[in-house]
């Protein structure tokens, strides 16, 4: 049996300990602004400020569209890559004709430098949605791929034995067999590639587009606004930590509950 | 009540890893006989019911379930020496997974039948290891098997627990009807629960003895089950197991 399916029981986190999660951020942030008093303010302005910023950026200028269209990109590039690499890195793990023609396609994808393939990306289709959105795919397959093929690799033949004997239906069997199997594996793509699109994204964004949160940063770069930068970061890092809180803890704790549930 | 299926075995021949496991092996059990397959430890007994269980089709032969080939048979209720219980389900989707039409009375009842009470929600992990087997059970009852085939299903449990559910399974079986293969290397299991001692043994894997055990099984006293146990072990030693 694979390690992500050990039935043993995981601890779960103690629900008194969560104020800690809170503390070690009001800790970073205090530790910026105190650093920030320390030091010249145009080289690193304090958390107030740049919170107060953000509130101009939001109001005043381009933040919110600056955001939606990221984010638009980042979720199209998220998703596509997701559904391409499941299907992709179940048939590598199903068939080993498959998994001999095309692993080698895969290792090269996930070694091939994310900034060749925007470069290329962009020649090829011209500085638009299409190209960038394409360059993220390409660069975020690979590691779904390779994570999903791992996940069908390590799947229990007691089960696939226990679905013959019993005449489960291939459906069945991936509904109750395999998928189950794959959560964990999928869950791993999941939060290592939304990370990964973001980062890319935003590079992406700053090589070949004139829009975005990559765009503008880009721009306040260019006029030395570390101001502008630390806000939208703030934000970003902000969105980025709604979604691990409000999305992706949730749901893995409701589909590993299996693993951690005490009662 | 109607009897469970006829089972007729011939393996021409069956290799496994480059060894010849068996060659013209033949095994036939009558419709509602439990037969125990008693041999040492990896000689090839659960080899012999992934075949009748239609699962192992990779041999030169014939398995026959009342004159179906074995994968075509109907579902046979299949209890493993490990549970095999999925995980991720609760109990009663455990259930639910290889009957997913039976209502939640009927899963109450499979789970009753094998003395397991409110366990429907708990996850298989909160189970201990004897109730894991009854939900083994259960799962393996909830397809209404008229062929029960049961891979060591007491090995690794306490004495208390083996004694509970050897009473439950030998109910169970008679209350069915149904035919039964037991695999087991403990000459008690069969003394309990068999009509019939097959003793396999040697490579290729021959009959090395076919005892009948004349007492029904529920009607067995304490008294015959030793008898019938040293006279399974003293087939076993003849056999030079």
């Amino acid at each position: 049996m694979s390690p992500a399916l050990d039935p043993r029981p995981v601890a779960p986190r103690p629900k008194g300990e969560a104020w800690l999660g809170w503390a070690s951020f009001l800790l970073m942030i205090g530790l910026w602004g105190a650093a920030a008093l320390a030091v010249n303010s145009r080289f690193l302005p304090a958390p107030w400020t740049v919170i107060a910023h953000i509130s101009w950026l939001t109001n005043e200028a381009h933040l919110l569209p600056d955001f939606a269209v990221t984010l638009g990109r980042a979720a199209l590039g998220f998703v596509t890559a997701m559904v391409l690499g499941t299907l992709i890195g179940i048939a590598l793990g199903r068939s080993r004709l498959v998994d001999r023609l095309f692993l080698n396609w895969v290792v090269v994808g996930m070694n091939l430098p994310a900034i060749v393939i925007a470069i290329l990306c962009f020649i090829w289709l011209g500085l638009n949605d299409k190209a960038l959105i394409l360059a993220v795919v390409l660069n975020k397959t690979p590691l779904v791929i390779t994570n999903i093929r791992q996940g069908v690799l390590s799947f229990d033949p007691a089960f696939d034995e226990l679905a013959r004997a019993y005449r489960l239906s291939r459906g069945q069997t991936f509904r109750l067999i395999h998928a189950p199997q794959l959560v964990p594996y999928l869950l791993t793509a999941a939060r290592t590639g939304l990370s990964l699109v973001w980062k890319i994204v935003l590079v992406f964004e700053v090589l070949g587009s004139d829009s975005g949160v990559g765009f503008r940063v880009s721009l306040f770069f260019q006029f030395f606004d570390l101001k502008g930068i630390l806000a939208y970061t703030l934000v970003f890092v902000a969105i980025v930590m709604v979604l691990e809180h409000v999305a992706i803890s949730p749901l893995e704790r409701r589909l590993l509950k299996w693993r951690t549930d005490q009662t | 009540m109607a009897h469970g299926p006829d089972l007729s075995l011939s393996i021409a021949r069956l290799t496994f890893g480059g060894e010849v496991l068996y060659k013209d092996f033949h095994l036939n059990v009558a419709g509602g006989e439990v037969v125990a397959l008693i041999g040492p430890s990896g000689v090839g007994k659960t080899t012999l019911l992934r075949i009748l269980a239609g699962v192992e089709t990779g041999f030169d032969g014939l398995a026959l379930v009342d004159g179906h080939p074995a994968p075509l048979a109907p579902v046979p209720g299949l209890v493993f020496q490990d549970a095999r219980l999925l995980p991720w389900l609760s109990c009663a989707d455990n259930l639910r997974a290889v009957r997913p039409d039976v209502s939640n009375e009927v899963v109450a009842q499979a789970l009753a039948a094998t003395g397991l009470v409110d366990v429907q929600d708990k996850w298989p992990r909160q189970l201990s290891g004897g109730m894991q087997r009854r939900l083994g059970l259960a799962r393996a009852l909830l397809v209404n098997p008229r062929l029960m085939l049961l891979d060591e299903p007491f090995v690794s449990l306490d004495r208390v627990v083996v004694r509970e559910l050897q009473a439950l399974v030998t109910d169970l079986i008679v209350q069915s009807g149904a035919t039964a293969v037991l695999v087991s290397h403990d000459p008690q299991d069969a003394a309990r629960l068999a009509h019939r001692v097959v003793i396999i043994a040697g490579r290729p894997v021959q009959i090395v003895a076919d005892l009948a055990l004349d007492a029904l099984p529920a009607q067995r006293s304490r008294t015959q089950i030793i008898a019938y146990e040293d006279r399974i072990e003293t087939a076993m030693v003849e056999s030079a197991l």
